[in-house]
């Protein structure tokens, strides 16, 4: 698979994209089911060409939305280091799950990712959450498949573009 | 070379997702997060990488400002009409308030006159505005739109016109952010305003409530009661309102009482802030002591360390 021009565009796009959503206001009851919306973007490229989005991908990302969002430099790219080797270890599996299943394994996926977050915050300082907390990651899950089959299809109408 | 099991070595290339990386890289990021919170090292690593990462807000910001600006473009003249009338109400009985506040004032200056009390200066403000970005709602953390450059300085207080808000936690050239006091790593010294005393308000994680956990029993502070901040520690100036006592009971060791309060400032809602400092405050930090040395007074000690006895 070799890096097209197209390829990294879409790419660049998805991040921008992911960046913009994680930092627009929302209405107050909303704020706490933004789902972790570069991670969705990181599990997406991962599972679609591991070969150039490895944990290395993953942890620039993740440096990204630190300083986007003010968290302890590291946090985030912990973060979605863990979720990016995840991917990687279950990638030929989730491949070729129905789109339902997929969903649930993000799902799962954000759910680690939540009590990751728990622990890090923990050890760092105080940190207090409630039941809601554990919403944005049925979020995310739900959202998977139309983002994956949105991504598909502007990188399969790139590709045809180009050829 | 070993046999993988069936998911492993064929459909993805060796290393990219082994162990060790995944290991270097959270050692990686583990020694970054540690360097972050227990040192400055990275604050200007991370002012540099904010001003590449503002125009990005500007982004998020947008459809905000858009909407707003629509709204105030297509809002009707009859809401204007009586919107301003209501603020001019609400002026009036400012202005009532403050003309007041003048001749106790002047009578309060008199008085620390006769006692030669040092003079205080005047608050200085500055205002603010909230960048309405999102960052994680479990973080009590805000974004304003003023930064070093507007003289904004690290443990600045924030209010908005109820009440106090929180602190200014870190500045970059034309941003800020704040921590809220309901943040549970936040507190604040109060004095409660009927009776004088004092006491440390703790943030308690939601947005609505703050708390008094180390109340002495025989303390008299009752639900109603108003919080204002005391002005000890230095770090906020003194009578700012703060919050609203709601409910006191015993805690669980019974050797406390445990107040929670409700703060008075919009802290989810407010877009426009201030920024107070003492202007005491601003223009000489606490004084500190030359010495590190805190033991007895001059003429009862012996040796003073430093200096080796002969």
């Amino acid at each position: 698979m070799s890096r097209s021009r197209g390829f990294t565009i879409w790419l660049l796009i998805s991040i921008v994209v992911a960046s913009v959503l994680t930092l627009i206001a929302l209405p107050e009851p909303l704020r706490v089911l933004r789902p972790f919306w570069l991670a969705l973007i990181v599990i997406y490229w991962t599972i679609e060409s591991p070969d150039q989005h490895g944990l290395g991908f993953a942890f620039l990302l993740g440096l990204l939305q630190d300083v986007l969002i003010g968290t302890m430099l590291g946090e985030h790219a912990f973060r979605l280091a863990i979720i990016s080797f995840i991917v990687l270890r279950f990638r030929s599996r989730m491949r070729f799950f129905p789109m339902w299943q997929q969903a649930l394994a993000v799902g799962a996926l954000l759910l680690n990712d939540r009590v990751v977050v728990l622990l890090l915050r923990a050890i760092a300082g105080d940190f207090a959450i409630d039941w809601r907390y554990w919403l944005a990651p049925m979020v995310g899950a739900a959202l998977w498949p139309w983002i994956f089959l949105l991504l598909d299809d502007l990188r399969s109408r790139g590709r045809q573009r180009e050829s | 070379m070993p046999v993988y099991s069936a998911e492993g070595a064929p459909l993805f290339s060796e290393g990219s997702g082994g162990s060790l990386r995944l290991l270097a890289y959270l050692a990686i990021a583990a020694a970054l997060m540690a360097v972050d919170v227990r040192t400055g090292l990275l604050r200007d690593v991370r002012a540099a990488a904010s001003a590449v990462i503002a125009p990005l807000q500007t982004v998020a910001t947008a459809p905000l400002r858009v909407a707003k600006a629509a709204r105030e473009a297509t809002a009707q003249r009859a809401g204007l009409v009586s919107e301003n009338a209501d603020l001019r109400k609400q002026l009036l009985f400012a202005q009532a308030k403050i003309d007041r506040l003048a001749i106790v004032q002047e009578q309060n200056n008199r008085l620390r006159a006769l006692l030669d009390a040092r003079q205080k200066l005047g608050l200085k403000a500055q205002l603010a505005e909230l960048v309405d970005v999102d960052l994680d709602p479990y973080r009590h953390r805000i974004l304003i739109n003023q930064g070093s450059a507007h003289g904004v300085f690290v443990g600045e207080a924030v209010i908005d016109a109820d009440g106090l808000v929180g602190q200014v936690l870190s500045v970059e050239g034309e941003r800020a952010t704040i921590i809220l006091l309901s943040d549970p790593s936040h507190a604040v010294p109060v004095r409660v305003q009927r009776t004088g005393l004092r006491v440390i308000a703790y943030g308690s994680g939601d947005l609505t409530r703050i708390e008094l956990p180390h109340v002495p029993f025989s303390a008299d502070i009752k639900a109603g009661d108003l919080l204002v901040t005391s002005g000890i520690g230095g770090r906020f100036p003194p009578g700012l309102p703060v919050a609203i006592v709601y409910e006191v009971e015993t805690d669980n060791s019974a050797t406390f009482a445990v107040a929670q309060a409700r703060p008075l400032a919009g802290i989810a809602s407010a877009t426009e802030l201030l920024l107070v400092s003492d202007e005491t405050l601003a223009l000489s930090p606490l004084p500190m002591p030359e010495s590190e040395f805190v033991g007895p007074p001059e003429g009862l000690r012996t040796a003073p360390p430093g200096e080796g006895a002969p």
